[in-house]
């Protein structure tokens, strides 16, 4: 993989390069993102991607940047496409026969929808945690070690003993489950199985986490410990998570962008969106006068 | 007046009973002044109601008189009959009433009537006559009788609704109840002449014996006639059968299930699907002929010119059709299993970038794996009990044998064949096919119990 350049001027030349397109392009679709939509340290960059399934136009020229040690919230109502958005982002898409994605989307500057890009590779390096905590029927070790093992990340079995107990520390499960690594995971509790899926997600050492609302299922405390390990991750990873709750938003990221009806209204610091937001439909829609 | 007439007058006597009782409910409700109570349920319960108690005695009085009738009948006839011959055994009683009846109902005939004969036949049918004069005569008043004590129930504060509600109830027990009884009623007749098969042979020469040859002597002189009833060539020839059409079920039922729930488009799926399940349509028996006329000589000219022996009537031929056959049970039982792991399940996998084999192989079989084997299991149960295929395809040599391309028989096919034909009720020969019949019965039992077992505990999983 390559990394990108971060000299000030490649920089400034990248932004003047990729600024402009998205502009004209939103013209068409009748609107423009309030804010900017790049990111200090871009892991993946989004550039007017649209979405249709079927005749259903979900997404509408959206450009977003997601960037590196940082967590970006995607809100907005329901059936707005911000989980549409987020399953570009792996192609995820793909699984489902109406789906077309136009635009580009590019991991560190390689096209992830190019012909020549393997979507078993992509989606070991975006991974991604679902809202509903889905482990799989076995051992909470062959749970994790099921990523390792099929992209032949250990040698020998001490090797994935290592990456299975890393990966469950680093998910803040391993003291609670060393003893019993052979017990089902679907006999962990609903908070200990999300952060089963999150430690079985990073066990294949993704660059990017993506989270489709990885705590509506959860009650309040297990919350509390999946947004802990959240702000815990990010300091390696880019993570993006989709929530329909705005105080998990404003609690756990860093930048926030706001989804109305396929579009990317306003993107912006969260700070900023929750204290002074721009765009009226993102002021009604975060005092609860909309969705 | 005969059953059938007096069965639709109950019938209109009903019809008459339900608007009487719906009509007094809907008068009473017109007539109701402000204030007054309301009636309970909607005047159709109550002409319901009044409908059934209407029915129910007459229809039970009905069928009681039909059951006692008989008796009383043959009584009178005996009574009618001279006194040398009330003296007769039982056995031969029952012959001079079965003539008398023969004579009133116009049966066969030998030759001119004994006059006693024809004196108690005289008797038989006044008797008779009177008993359904009487029988139509006291349905009728029964019917009225209990028509207007209900009619006078029919009171504002009268639940019929209640009641109503749970007669229906009673009658969906009743139903049930008639197919459990009939599953309880065959196995007992089943078990009791099996029984009475093993007061003549053994259970243990039954169960262990090696030689099939159940020919027994009807006369004292006949020759061949050694009977032996050894079953186990015929429990190896089922099991050889029914192996080598799981053999051919299993994965050719199971990749298809795999296919259609998961690389099929919808589209795809839309035809193939109902197409498979067409394989389940076709008769047994025209699988049967198929065995036995294409693939059978298919399978022998084969062998031949691959230098191997095999019989036109080989065990491999019949085991062939019936594994095409039971194709559509193990792949639609395995779609719908599969099916049901839950999305979430693949998506999962998917997300960890596994391709698309590798999450079927280590994910959704794994979780589907319950439900598979109980597909697995009916099959087998439905391919052991199969007969058509096998009476037309396998042949009758008992043969103890593994080998597939000689001809075996199995439990079904001699069980047709011992029935097939003139026969004693009371030989080993006959009723040795009961005795198969409760092995065959008793092993698809426990497979279905095992296979039911295992679906559901894999249902409580998701649900």
């Amino acid at each position: 993989m390559s990394q990108p350049s971060s000299t000030p001027a490649a920089d400034a030349a990248d932004a003047a390069a990729s600024a402009a397109p998205p502009a004209d392009q939103q013209a068409q679709a009748g609107y423009r993102t309030v804010g900017d939509y790049r990111a200090e340290k871009p892991v993946m960059r989004a550039r007017n991607v649209d979405v249709f399934y079927g005749e259903n136009h979900a997404i509408q020229s959206v450009s977003l940047d997601i960037g590196l040690n940082e967590v970006i919230a995607l809100i907005g109502p329901s059936g707005c496409g911000k989980s549409t958005f987020l399953r570009c982002l792996n192609r995820m898409n793909d699984t489902i026969e109406s789906a077309r994605v136009t635009g580009d989307i590019t991991l560190y500057d390689e096209d992830i929808y190019a012909k020549q890009m393997d979507v078993v590779m992509l989606r070991a390096r975006v991974g991604m945690v679902f809202q509903k905590p889905n482990p799989f029927p076995k051992s909470v070790y062959d749970n994790v070690a099921y990523g390792p093992r099929i992209h032949g990340l250990a040698r020998d079995r001490a090797e994935l003993d290592k990456i299975v107990q890393t990966s469950l520390e680093r998910a803040g499960l391993w003291s609670e489950v060393k003893d019993r690594l052979e017990e089902p995971g679907t006999g962990l509790s609903g908070g200990q199985q999300q952060r089963l899926c999150i430690a079985r997600t990073i066990a294949v050492s993704p660059e990017v986490i993506l989270m489709d609302e990885p705590c509506s299922a959860l009650d309040p405390i297990a919350t509390a410990r999946i947004e802990d390990l959240i702000d815990e991750l990010k300091r390696q990873y880019a993570i993006v998570i989709v929530t329909h709750s705005m105080q998990q938003a404003a609690r756990v990221s860093q930048r926030t962008a706001y989804f109305h009806l396929g579009k990317l209204i306003e993107v912006g610091d969260t700070d900023e969106i929750f204290t002074n937001p721009r765009h009226k439909l993102t002021e009604d829609y975060i005092t609860g006068r909309f969705g | 007046m005969a059953s059938s007439t007096l069965l639709i007058a109950l019938i209109g006597l009903t019809a008459f009973a339900y608007f009487l009782g719906r009509q007094r409910a809907i008068v009473g409700v017109v007539a109701a002044k402000k204030g007054t109570r309301p009636f309970h349920s909607l005047p159709g319960y109550y002409g319901g109601y009044v409908a059934l108690w209407c029915v129910l005695p007459a229809l039970a009085l009905f069928a009681i008189w039909h059951a006692v009738e008989p008796v009383v009948l043959r009584a009178a006839v005996v009574d009618a009959l001279p006194a040398d011959m009330q003296q007769l055994s039982e056995g031969r009683l029952g012959l001079v009433f079965n003539d008398v009846r023969n004579l009133v109902e116009g049966g066969v005939q030998l030759g001119e009537p004994d006059p006693t004969i024809a004196a108690a036949a005289e008797r038989y049918s006044e008797v008779r006559q009177t008993s359904r004069r009487l029988l139509a005569g006291t349905v009728l008043v029964l019917g009225v009788a209990t028509l207007g004590w209900a009619v006078r129930r029919v009171r504002p504060d009268f639940r019929a609704r209640n009641r109503v509600e749970k007669s229906i109830e009673y009658l969906f027990v009743a139903a049930s109840t008639v197919a459990i009884l009939t599953t309880i009623g065959i196995f007992v007749s089943v078990l009791f002449e099996a029984l009475r098969f093993f007061q003549q042979v053994s259970p243990f020469e039954f169960l262990f014996g090696l030689n099939w040859s159940p020919q027994t002597a009807i006369r004292e002189d006949q020759v061949g006639s050694s009977g032996a009833f050894g079953a186990i060539p015929l429990f190896t020839g089922t099991l050889l059968i029914s192996g080598i059409a799981m053999a051919v079920a299993a994965p050719v039922g199971l990749m298809s299930a795999i296919y259609l729930s998961e690389y099929a488009s919808r589209r795809v799926r839309a035809w193939v699907k109902p197409l498979l399940e067409l394989l389940a349509g076709i008769p047994t028996v025209v699988y049967g002929y198929f065995a036995a006329l294409t693939v059978g000589p298919f399978l022998r000219g084969l062998g031949d010119s691959l230098g191997f022996e095999v019989a036109s009537e080989s065990a491999l031929g019949a085991g062939l059709v019936m594994g095409i056959m039971i194709i559509p049970f193990v792949s639609s039982l395995s779609d719908d299993v599969i099916n049901a792991v839950p999305q979430a399940l693949r998506d999962g996998s998917y997300g960890l970038g596994a391709t698309q084999s590798e999450t079927i192989r280590q994910v959704i079989l794994p979780a589907a794996l319950p439900g598979i084997v109980g597909a697995l299991l009916l099959a087998v149960s439905r391919a052991i009990g199969e007969t058509m295929i096998v009476v037309m395809a396998a042949g009758l040599a008992a043969n103890l044998t593994a080998n597939p391309f000689e001809a075996v028989t199995t439990v079904t096919v001699q069980i047709v064949t011992l029935l097939v034909g003139d026969q004693e009720f009371d030989s080993a020969k006959t009723l040795a096919a009961f005795a198969l019949g409760l092995v065959l019965f008793l092993v698809t039992l426990a497979l279905n119990v095992i296979a039911l077992r295992v679906v559901r505990h894999y249902r409580e999983q998701y649900d």
